[in-house]
């Protein structure tokens, strides 16, 4: 099978003036097939949102190529790029942060929609239908992010997520900013649309219990380098590196 | 416990009331530089008397009921002549400040989100405007360009966007980081989208504080300029040129140079009061 998402070789050094290099990607391999749900964990610091900003193309990387069904992305520019960004999309980890404060949540959820020419009316009609799927109700479209809560905000985002009908959803540390109740709920959400909507997901956290219960293979990473990989049974319960068995004794 | 929570209502109460009274300063002093912006546009239809007319028999007449502001060497009406001076005063600095303000903004956002080499270049530059005294460095530009009130506010204009473009672009590059920029960029929002969608409302509120506070500036900057004869030419009637006009009658005829003194000083402070104003009442809000 083709995967959706090939990553190679993939590096990024953060240089600056009168610091030593650091390289917060090192090298990295991996494959995400159509469907999948792949976790990447790891403690902070070791690189994991670097992926996810590469892969979203919201950074430059420093080295290595990035394939998108097939399509090499790494160096795409300006019109191409944000055509290739209606297959991907991402739920950021501060839920109020990803929102603009002087938009409304609709505004929001319904830009990617009037950057693809969608009419203001089918428009206003799809944010609503997104919001319902999403647990909301469609009055939170009149909504400034300072209004709703957390787990509500980051529900809106998955709503944002979701407007253009991505192939592949980046989730960088979702629920990390949710308390564990709302936390759960928006798991479920997920798990509902991932379902529906037969969705790839790459699942950034470092909770190694949500991974191991969301996800179809994990990854882990430690200083910018993949150590260990293999399913959520494997790595969990099996670790083969001392680091992997810090992290999830850290849990325990 | 009980002690905390009388403190806290006591402070409660105290901003409540500092916030109205903010209020209450901002209704005021808008109805004020309303009042002034009414008299210059207005300006030829409130003089009394023709600004322009001269009536040698006269001249120098002190202050009276006819001449309230008395009249100068020629003979010409004060109290018009500040009137009708209002409005080249007056629409200068807000001109000024308009084109700077906004110029400075562009210049600095543009700097802020792209950044690279032209955003060095562009800060150096501004580095080396703000290293001049602003004021000497207007008069140059405004000696080779010649006089006139427009040649007078294109020179300061030169001289004085590097604040704005210092002020737009910090806020930009803190607003860049914000996670809401990223999912614009996803949203597959162009650079100059994501500017004036999100960058741009995000940051007018500190360029709007500045501009506000920097009308008063500019207008004594302006009346600067024309009192050493670099700006506004007789005889167009405007504050700092009427005031050099006058300023070797002084002891004897103190009225020619005092009337337009008094006008730029009410007006400086005018503007300024409703600038801080406008300051304070954002902060609260803000809090």
């Amino acid at each position: 099978m083709e995967p959706l998402l090939e990553v190679r070789n993939l590096t990024k050094i953060f240089q600056k003036k009168g610091q030593t290099e650091l390289a917060a990607v090192d090298h990295l391999n991996f494959c995400l097939y159509p469907k999948e749900t792949l976790g990447i964990v790891g403690e902070s610091g070791s690189g994991k949102s670097t992926v996810a900003k590469a892969v979203t193309r919201l950074i430059d990387v420093t080295e290595g190529e990035i394939f998108l069904k097939g399509e090499n992305i790494t160096f795409l520019k300006g019109r191409e790029l944000r055509r290739i960004c209606r297959s991907y999309q991402m739920v950021f980890q501060s839920p109020a942060g990803s929102f603009d404060p002087r938009k409304t949540l609709g505004d929001g959820i319904g830009e990617s929609l009037k950057n693809a020419g969608v009419p203001r009316k089918e428009r206003i009609k799809r944010v609503e239908e997104l919001l319902d799927q999403c647990g909301l109700p469609a009055e939170y479209a009149r909504r400034y992010p300072r209004e709703v809560s957390g787990g509500q905000c980051q529900r809106a985002a998955i709503a944002r997520a979701l407007a253009i009908g991505p192939e592949l959803l980046i989730c960088d540390e979702a629920t990390s900013a949710l308390d564990v109740t709302v936390q759960k709920q928006v798991m479920e959400l997920l798990a509902k649309l991932r379902k529906e909507k037969g969705m790839a997901i790459l699942f950034i956290c470092h909770d190694l219990a949500l991974v191991q219960q969301f996800c179809d293979r994990i990854l882990v990473m430690k200083e910018g380098k993949l150590i260990e990989s293999g399913t959520p049974d494997e790595v969990i319960r099996h670790p083969k590196e001392e680091y992997t068995k810090r992290l999830i004794d850290a849990v325990l | 416990m009980r002690r905390n929570a009388g403190s806290s209502a006591a402070a409660g109460i105290a901003r409540k009331r500092k916030k109205n009274h903010t209020k209450l300063r901002l209704i005021i002093f808008g109805i004020l530089v309303l009042a002034l912006l009414f008299t210059a546009v207005f300006a030829e239809h409130i003089c009394p008397y023709d600004p322009n007319r001269q009536d040698l028999a006269n001249a120098l007449q002190a202050p009276s009921l006819a001449h309230p502001f008395g009249t100068d060497r020629y003979g010409r009406d004060m109290l018009s002549r500040v009137i009708a001076g209002s409005q080249t005063s007056i629409f200068s600095a807000l001109a000024l400040v308009a084109i700077i303000s906004v110029g400075g903004t562009v210049i600095g956002v543009s700097c802020g989100y792209f950044g690279g080499i032209p955003d060095t270049v562009v800060m150096r530059i501004s580095d080396i405007c703000l290293a001049f005294p602003g004021l000497v460095f207007a008069m140059a530009i405004a000696a080779v360009l010649n006089g006139g009130v427009r040649n007078a506010v294109l020179a300061l204009a030169v001289v004085s966007w590097p604040k704005y473009s210092r002020i737009a672009r910090s806020q930009t590059l803190a607003v860049r980081q914000a996670e809401y920029i990223s999912a614009a960029r996803l949203a597959g929002d162009s650079p100059f989208q994501v500017i004036f969608r999100h960058i741009l409302p995000n940051i007018l509120g500190p360029v709007l504080v500045t501009a506000m506070l920097d009308i008063g500036t500019m207008m004594m900057e302006i009346a600067g300029l024309s009192f050493l004869g670099l700006g506004a030419q007789p005889p167009t009637a405007e504050w700092g040129s009427m005031m050099s006009g006058g300023r070797s009658m002084l002891q004897t005829y103190p009225w020619v140079v005092l009337t337009p003194g008094l006008a730029i000083f009410v007006s400086v402070a005018l503007f300024n009061l409703l600038g801080d104003t406008v300051r304070d009442s954002m902060d609260s809000g803000n809090a």
